[in-house]
């Protein structure tokens, strides 16, 4: 494996007040990969996450994504570049149907001049045609085109989280981040979304992910990376991860590596 | 489909109104009832698609009808004990493209000074903005006559001169003119909200942090939203002072934005027909008790307990209400809604 770094964080440091979420991170996502990053809650993962798509400025540190610092830049301008994430918390546009929230997020895809708009071009209805077209596409790469034209408020749970996955897809990511994407899913759904982020990797886009469900993680990352307490305790493949004293001291336990035998 | 020969229909009828109704005091009513009308549609772009509240929305609108009659009427001021700054008469037409174009700046100004302030906070801009231009109009005697009213302001003429020319003078060439904003202000929204840039206002409305993940620019949304319902409560405010031909700081009062506000919140916030039927209900309704002859305090009284009834029962407004009522198979392609494909689409 020795794809080019495509994300870089060098001595990241985030601090609230007296509190020192993230000490000094420093790790490297590869084109491609499926990198995790795990630890125990208040470990700074998503602390971290909020760092790199510019929702908190940090307290020191560098960000650079294909060479281009990401530091004090808006989180729309980093979406522009291709940085999209989720919300830990379940985050759509929930008065809008699921159509609606995908055509919403291919915000970065149109092309239409506010003037353009309102002398009511043909150029923007063809650029309307192209993005539904875009769209529809895009709910059936996640599967849930069958609800449609459902409201989001009224979806049950599991279909909510892929609902956030398809609207940052819409976004157009190089680099897509996601905040415990299957908390919360039942093992059927988490098996489903294994699945989908094959077929989203399928695509080229590589995977910076947060994620509790071990199962999902030891099953689909390329790498992990350990925090407790703001640093990095372990960086290697899934295999060693399992095996690192210190992983299983701090968050695995015990228990996890003898149910794995 | 049966949404456009609905609004055909619609036009049609409100065409025909000078012709069977012969009472000019109800074709003034339907006037200023359109001219608030187009202030409202223009508002709910701010208060129903980006959910920012502008209580000082009234501004643009009298911003617009002084700016219009000035430019009309010209005006020489002091600015400077030995400079002056004088403009001569113009024809209308432009006075009330310099208005929409003078609002729209005012617009841009206010979204990019409370392009970090939400909700309470961007009302409190607005309200002071408001009240600072109210001020400003009443005491800068030297341009806008304070207290004394810019009398006399021309009417708008439209065509060649001396060849063809229509007069807008009168009630029944002044209802078609409102008539012919109304629409033009209502196509212009309706594009504007279901494109890109519209779905980005009601992505800020719906979830601010969710929309500039996915690439919204925040306040590059909120300017153009500001600016384009700035421009068009500034027409309406043009046509209002070129109706009436008299204008004053009384153009300013508060009353007004509530009232506007009270259009858009009974007829339903952030849908296309919501402002014209809160309007119309709330437009000539005052109207239709004074026909029974009662009493004014009797008729503000019922005026506010028909707000709160519908605010109660209706709280997303009459449009949504009855939108809920009728078959799905109807309100699909209706208005407001991003997608009306989407059904469609999905049964194929």
């Amino acid at each position: 494996m020795t794809a080019p770094t495509v994300l870089s964080i060098e001595g990241l440091s985030i601090r609230f007040g007296g509190l020192t979420a993230v000490e000094d991170l420093t790790f490297q996502v590869r084109e491609g990969e499926v990198l995790t990053l795990i630890g125990p809650n208040g470990a700074g993962k998503t602390s971290a996450f909020n760092a790199i798509t510019g929702y908190i400025q940090p307290s020191a540190g560098d960000i650079v994504y294909r060479g281009e610092c990401l530091v004090g830049m808006k989180p729309n301008q980093i979406a522009a570049r291709g940085v999209v994430r989720t919300f830990q918390k379940t985050s759509v546009f929930s008065g809008l149907t699921m159509f609606e929230n995908v055509l919403t997020g291919l915000h970065l895809r149109g092309k239409q001049h506010p003037l353009a708009i309102m002398l009511g071009l043909p150029s923007v209805r063809r650029d309307e045609e192209r993005l539904r077209a875009e769209a529809w596409e895009i709910l059936k790469l996640v599967g849930i085109e069958a609800r449609a034209g459902e409201q989001a408020s009224a979806l049950p749970y599991g279909e909510l989280r892929l609902l956030e996955v398809a609207v940052a897809l819409a976004a157009k990511p190089t680099l897509l981040l996601l905040d415990e994407p299957v908390s919360g899913m039942n093992p059927t759904e988490t098996a489903d979304f294994m699945t989908l982020i094959g077929r989203i990797r399928a695509l080229g886009i590589t995977i910076l992910l947060v994620e509790h469900d071990m199962k999902m993680v030891m099953g689909i990352s390329d790498r992990i990376v350990c925090l407790n307490q703001g640093r990095i305790i372990a960086d290697a493949p899934p295999a060693e991860i399992q095996k690192d004293p210190e992983v299983i001291r701090a968050y695995l336990g015990e228990r996890y590596v003898r149910a794995r035998g | 489909m049966t949404n456009r020969i609905l609004s055909l229909a619609w036009v049609a009828f409100l065409i025909s109104i000078p012709f069977w109704m012969e009472d000019l005091y109800y074709l003034h009513v339907l006037i200023v009832t359109g001219i608030f009308i187009i202030a409202a549609m223009s508002l709910n772009l701010l208060l129903g698609y980006t959910g920012q509240l502008s209580l000082g929305h009234v501004a643009f609108f009298g911003i617009g009808a002084y700016v219009s009659s000035l430019v009309s009427l010209g005006f020489e001021i002091h600015v400077l004990p030995n400079t002056t700054v004088s403009l001569d008469p113009k024809p209308v037409w432009f006075a009330m493209l310099v208005a929409v174009i003078f609002s729209g700046l005012c617009g841009w100004f206010i979204g990019r000074v409370s392009f970090k302030v939400r909700g309470a906070y961007f009302v409190i801009v607005t309200v002071s903005f408001a009240e600072v231009v109210r001020l400003v109009s009443l005491n800068w005697m030297e341009l806008t006559q304070g207290p004394m009213a810019l009398n006399n302001i021309p009417y708008l003429t439209l065509g060649i001169p001396e060849v063809f020319e229509v007069e807008f003078i009168g009630k029944v060439p002044c209802y078609y003119l409102v008539l012919a904003v109304a629409v033009f202000t209502y196509v212009v929204i309706r594009r504007l909200v279901q494109s890109r840039a519209g779905r980005a206002m009601i992505a800020l409305r719906e979830n601010e942090p969710l929309a500039s993940s996915v690439g919204v620019d925040v306040t590059r949304v909120l300017v153009l939203a500001t600016i384009v319902s700035a421009g068009l409560a500034g027409l309406a405010g043009a046509l209002y002072a070129h109706y009436v031909r008299i204008v004053d700081p009384d153009v300013f009062l508060f009353i007004y934005t509530v009232t506007m506000v009270i259009m858009v919140i009974t007829g339903g916030k952030g849908t296309l027909a919501g402002p014209i039927v809160g309007g119309l209900v709330f437009g000539i309704f005052p109207e239709v008790l004074r026909g029974f002859q009662v009493q004014p305090e009797i008729q503000w009284i019922t005026y506010g307990v028909l707000m709160i009834l519908i605010v109660y029962f209706l709280p997303a407004g009459i449009v949504p209400a009855i939108r809920s009522l009728l078959p799905r198979r109807l309100v699909e392609g209706g208005d407001g809604s991003v997608e009306p494909n989407a059904t469609a689409e999905a049964r194929s």
